[in-house]
């Protein structure tokens, strides 16, 4: 078993897979009277957040609790760290205290490779600047998987700001592991060009969404990230909506059996409108309820046994 | 003429294998285990049987299909996973971990016997109640096992025992199912002998 989580492509298929399965069991906790496992008693989990979160670390706090993990929430803002404390001695403190794992966000990419290389727990990477977020691929992996039935073969179109979107990079990389066929959409200036055919075999690119709609079986919406552009990347956020938006038309020219996925926050009525995001192909919601699940899978899979 | 000392000969270390219950013995035990609980439960209304992975999810399907062509009663089978309720999970690498499916209308306020293959020290029962507790709760918890081979470490006794088998430390009891390993058996690796 593998020891830290940072990336999707730290995962290969059997892992993987055995974390969808692993997940599968832990959702039936949640429909329990008890929603308790003791597989985690005893064990410390610190959240550690540089960045703003409200689903991801919710559901990682729900997770660990549900597991009866201890769980001790840090976010940047109000300690130490607005006083100019460095992540190397933020993690030397967290050591000392007993993290057994650390579930990190930091807008930095790369954070959670080097936290990895300074703690003894294990790194959970909940979200690192433009990298990677593997735990969200897991549980938008999971949702196709229960909606779907199948991974492999399943064509998946990741649409908008592919560039900025760890979301998107963490998907490419799992996705291409389990079989499904990625095509990223998006504006020229917001699609990568150094996609490695080698670390995501298979990943196509497009410039005109409509163009792929019909033969897709997945499509997945990113959130326009204004936070992270320095740049003017497309001239408007009108155009961009036009070009690049989901919205009811658009939508029915989907296959009948395709789902929309959105990781959240949505900009409603920028990438995606009202009527698509309510409606019942949408997976927005299955998606936070699978969050719990996976993130449940993926500690009890880094911690619940010896793996030292 | 010189011999090699006894204990490093290749025959003096071979395990013995005795086998307890051949395919027609298991057949049997499991029939009188069915009848014993149909004796002690009345019937067996408002029962519930719950296997515990891995071969006492099969055990407990057939325990259910002896009694209902007994007494044609559809007794509910169900499968109780234990794996994260276990005392041992940080002694070893993560176990994976299986289905939990409770059959439809659940347990509570029902007598729920759960069934095992081969009751030891009793850990993996105390972690099969705790784990019903967090499924619900059962008017009365009983224990069905194939073999019984002693050494409890915990305060658990079964209430339907196919088999008594006396054992040492030093030896193990391996049960096969045929849906589980293509044929029904008991057996008891007797650890090294220096006969």
């Amino acid at each position: 078993m593998i020891r830290h989580l940072l990336s999707g492509a730290d995962l290969d298929a059997a892992t993987a897979t055995q974390i969808l399965d692993t997940a599968a069991e832990m959702a039936t906790v949640a429909g329990r009277e008890v929603k308790k496992l003791p597989a985690l008693r005893g064990r410390t989990v610190v959240n550690l957040f540089y960045e703003d979160s409200t689903r991801t670390r919710i559901s990682f706090e729900a997770a660990a609790k549900r597991l009866s993990a201890d769980v001790i929430n840090f976010s940047a803002k109000g300690s130490s760290v607005a006083k100019g404390e460095s992540l190397k001695d933020t993690a030397l403190t967290l050591q000392a205290m007993g993290a057994d794992a650390v579930v990190v966000r930091h807008p930095a990419s790369g954070a959670a490779h080097r936290l990895a290389d300074w703690v003894d727990g294990s790194v959970v990477n909940a979200g690192d600047g433009t990298h990677e977020h593997p735990t969200q691929a897991l549980l938008d992996a999971y949702t196709m998987r229960a909606r779907l039935g199948r991974l492999a073969g399943l064509s998946v179109a990741v649409v908008g700001d592919v560039l900025h979107s760890r979301v998107a990079r963490s998907n490419v990389l799992l996705l291409s592991t389990l079989g499904a066929k990625v095509t990223l959409v998006g504006p020229p200036t917001l699609i990568p060009r150094d996609i490695s055919p080698a670390l995501a075999p298979g990943t196509a690119v497009s410039y005109d969404l409509d163009a792929v709609l019909p033969t897709s079986d997945v499509v997945m919406m990113l959130r326009v990230q204004r936070e992270r552009m320095n740049d003017s990347y497309f001239p408007s956020a009108r155009e961009y909506a036009r070009r690049y938006g989901l919205d009811g038309p658009r939508m029915r020219r989907l296959p009948e059996h395709a789902i929309v996925m959105h990781p959240g926050p949505m900009n409603r009525g920028m990438e995606i409108t009202p009527e698509v995001a309510d409606s019942p192909r949408s997976t927005i919601v299955e998606q936070v309820a699978n969050g719990v699940s996976v993130r449940m899978a993926v500690l009890y899979l880094l911690l619940g046994g010896n793996n030292r | 003429m010189a011999y090699p000392p006894a204990a490093q000969s290749p025959l003096a270390r071979q395990p013995s294998v005795k086998v307890i219950l051949a395919s027609a013995d298991v057949q049997r035990v499991v029939d009188r285990i069915a009848h014993q609980i149909l004796e002690k439960t009345q019937g067996a209304a408002n029962t519930v049987l719950l296997g515990i992975p891995t071969r006492g999810a099969p055990l407990a399907r057939r325990l259910a299909a002896r009694i209902s062509t007994f007494e044609d009663v559809a007794v509910p089978v169900g499968v109780l996973d234990i794996t994260l309720y276990r005392d041992d999970l940080r002694r070893h690498a993560t176990r994976a971990v299986g289905p939990t499916q409770l059959p439809t209308g659940g347990i509570d306020g029902r007598r729920v016997i759960l069934v095992d293959d081969v009751l030891f020290s009793g850990r993996t029962v105390r972690a099969a109640l705790d784990a019903l507790n967090d499924v619900g709760r059962p008017a009365s918890v009983q224990l069905a096992v194939l073999v019984d081979r002693g050494h409890r470490e915990l305060p658990i006794r079964a209430d339907y025992v196919g088999k008594n088998i006396p054992t040492s430390l030093a030896e193990s009891v391996k049960v096969t199912l045929a849906e589980t390993d293509g044929a029904d058996e008991v057996k008891l690796y007797g650890g090294t002998t220096t006969s």
